[in-house]
């Protein structure tokens, strides 16, 4: 056990399983980046494994014929790893930024979602699509999407969200083992995230809730990053003298419903904290589920906090104010706790 | 290597069936027996068959929505797939895919494809598969005029070229995408030379020649299995009938059709050259069109009394688990 960060932990989980299991392969763009030939004068920033870190080591460990450079064509990747997963392997592709569904999403959601269905269980698919979501990093509207709930609408498809880097460690391990394409969604925001993780590999169960704090005034069930935002808000309220019950669903396909409404019921106050646009979201869905499951234990209505009906925008501060923060949180708690 | 009798015998068996596998779908379908829509292969027999003849079960190839022909050439039980284009629980995916999406894992089959450009990337994926595990393995797709104008297509075959994987690339030229010829839709007018510009080699031939198809067949596929990496083959034969069943065809005359069905019938060259040549006897060819007649017909007289899948069947085989 060691203290690890987001990215550290990511990279723990590939390189452990790729050491127990030889059939799976890493496939993306600039996933050696750093350690090509060209690259040996640069000057190492300690981090490599491309613009997201998270394989960096991976190509000296186990060579280009596990670690597969692409040209930058995501089609061909997320379909690539879709046929060599029916086929015998266990890849785990890497898009860049969930952003870039825009140009792959035929192969994710008409291709390697469907395969099984079509084809009368036929096909097992066991593939990941590691990718990056969230905003805060000035990146504007083409690098900051979070997008998990058109990936949590589209059957045949698991939708995995890490907020912390425990969960990261051992959300991906499952997601490699899992016999069903997962997406795998890694907050920009998170990666400098660290917490005490442990050392040999450990697998964290799909459709299980984390409950952070126990708390029996409101429930809060937060997202990603949301989470971290929402502990912070969560134990400024607790000075207040107001117990939140924090829960973060940690897949939101499978959706652990059972939790959820189990703390609605006890609490009857409920905000749904998501940096997901407002409509058709993770907010509406969780929302309608209280309400159409749980709706006679309800004593206020349901506050959701989320990023607003726009892209995201460049401005540092019109970024800010488009994310969600702990302040917005505490306030749409204090605002249910209070309803009479 | 030569083509031996069994292999010729083999060779017209599986033409013949997916003709008769086509003609008699298609009065199915006019007399309502058969749900959805379905795309007819006819006049493209040599063209499937003549590649898949150069390739074993544990091979891959991927197809299109225009798949009955690719799966009868890879060895698709016939009787499973009839069940499957019925809507039978029978059938090769339990009645869940239908005509755009017959597979068979066990024969290499991939999988029709009811996306235009949709196979290539998965088919490539395939070919790492076997690159990695060693298999000597190679997979092909079977891809149309149509679909060779996909980013995808453009997209997986720089892909197989760069990480040198064995993939061949078949480009069926009908003559239409849908509804709107191929000298329209393609630029250069010539598919296969588009390969030369992403570093692989490529042969065109006539798609109506099971001969010629085979032998082009041969030179990718070994090449490709011989780790030299991926190649293209254009096959060029117009399809029969309408891009789907009830296509009124305002597109193109019905001159075209009746020369086809005269100059340019697959099994018809077939059969007159491995007859002036003595390869095969008459009696042998016409053994097997009585064999397909009958296999047809009980396939169809299966798949009509076939169960349909029940409502339980609906929200199985989404996820292989799930809490």
């Amino acid at each position: 056990m060691s203290h690890k960060s987001y990215q550290r932990a990511l990279n723990e989980a590939l390189r452990q399983e790729m050491q127990r299991d030889p059939n799976v392969v890493l496939i993306g763009i600039d996933i050696a980046a750093g350690y090509s030939s060209a690259a040996a004068d640069a000057p190492d920033d300690g981090v490599g494994g491309g613009i997201l870190g998270a394989t960096a080591g991976l190509i000296q460990e186990f060579g280009a014929a596990r670690v597969i450079e692409t040209p930058i064509s995501e089609s061909a990747i997320m379909g690539m790893c879709a046929g060599a997963a029916c086929t015998g392997l266990r890849p785990v592709g890497e898009l860049m930024f969930a952003d870039f569904l825009g140009v792959c999403f035929d192969q994710i959601f008409n291709q390697a979602a469907k395969l099984r269905y079509m084809f009368g269980g036929k096909a097992q698919v066991p593939m990941v699509i590691r990718t990056t979501v969230g905003a805060g990093v000035n990146a504007a509207a083409q690098h900051s999407q979070m997008l998990h709930s058109i990936f949590t609408h589209i059957p045949g498809l698991k939708v995995v969200l890490p907020s912390g880097a425990y969960d990261a460690k051992g959300l991906l391990i499952s997601a490699i083992r899992d016999d069903d394409p997962v997406i795998f969604m890694e907050h920009k925001g998170l990666y400098e995230q660290a917490e005490e993780v442990p050392d040999e590999p450990y697998s964290i169960p799909f459709g299980e809730a984390n409950l952070l704090t126990e708390g029996d005034d409101v429930t809060v069930i937060a997202f990603s990053k949301m989470v971290q935002v929402s502990l912070a808000a969560s134990r400024s309220l607790a000075q207040e003298g107001l117990a939140v019950e924090l829960i973060d669903p940690r897949t939101t396909s499978p959706l652990d419903e059972d939790t959820i409404l189990e703390s609605a019921k006890k609490t009857g106050r409920v905000v749904i904290v998501d940096e997901g646009h407002p409509r058709c979201s993770m907010a509406t869905d969780v929302a309608a589920l209280i309400a159409s499951k749980a709706f006679h234990a309800l004593r206020a209505p349901i506050e959701l906090v989320t990023a607003p009906h726009t892209p995201v925008p460049f401005a540092p501060t019109l970024e800010q104010a488009y994310l969600p923060n702990a302040n917005t949180v505490a306030a749409a708690v204090r605002r249910v706790a209070h309803d009479r | 290597m030569p083509l031996t009798q069994e292999m010729l015998l083999a060779a017209y068996r599986r033409m013949r069936t997916i003709r008769a596998f086509e003609e008699n779908t298609k009065r199915e379908f006019e007399r309502g027996n058969i749900p959805g829509f379905v795309h007819f292969y006819v006049g493209q027999e040599a063209s499937a068959v003549g590649i898949c003849l150069n390739l074993h079960d544990t091979d891959f190839i991927g197809s299109t929505h225009r798949g009955h022909g690719h799966c009868i050439a890879k060895g698709c039980d016939i009787k499973a797939m009839m069940c499957e284009i019925y809507g039978r629980r029978t059938g090769l995916c339990g009645g869940k895919g239908g005509s755009m999406h017959i597979a068979d894992f066990e024969r290499g089959m991939l999988g029709a494809n009811a996306i235009v450009g949709g196979n290539p990337p998965l088919v490539i994926g395939a070919a790492l598969s076997a690159k990695m595990q060693q298999r000597q393995a190679v997979a092909v797709s079977f891809t149309g005029d149509g679909g060779a104008n996909q980013g995808t297509t453009f997209e997986s075959m720089n892909m197989a070229v760069v990480l040198q994987l064995p993939a061949v690339f078949v480009f069926e030229n009908n003559g239409y995408g849908e509804f709107t010829s191929h000298d329209y839709a393609v630029g250069s007018k010539d598919i296969a030379a588009r390969a030369a510009a992403f570093g692989m080699p490529a042969v065109k031939v006539d798609g109506t020649d099971f001969f010629a198809v085979y032998e082009a067949g041969r030179t990718m596929i070994e090449r490709a299995r011989a780790g030299q990496g991926p190649g293209v083959v254009e096959t060029v034969a117009k399809r029969w009938h309408g891009h789907y069943m009830g296509d009124p065809e305002t597109y193109r005359s019905p001159a075209e059709r009746q020369s086809l069905q005269r100059d340019s019938d697959p099994l018809v060259k077939f059969r007159s050259r491995v007859l002036e040549t003595g390869a095969l006897g008459a009696a042998q060819l016409d053994g097997i069109d009585r064999d397909v007649t009958e296999l047809i017909a009980a396939a169809i007289d299966t798949a009509a009394a076939a169960p349909f899948p029940a409502e339980s069947d609906l929200l199985t085989d989404v996820y292989s688990s799930y809490p």
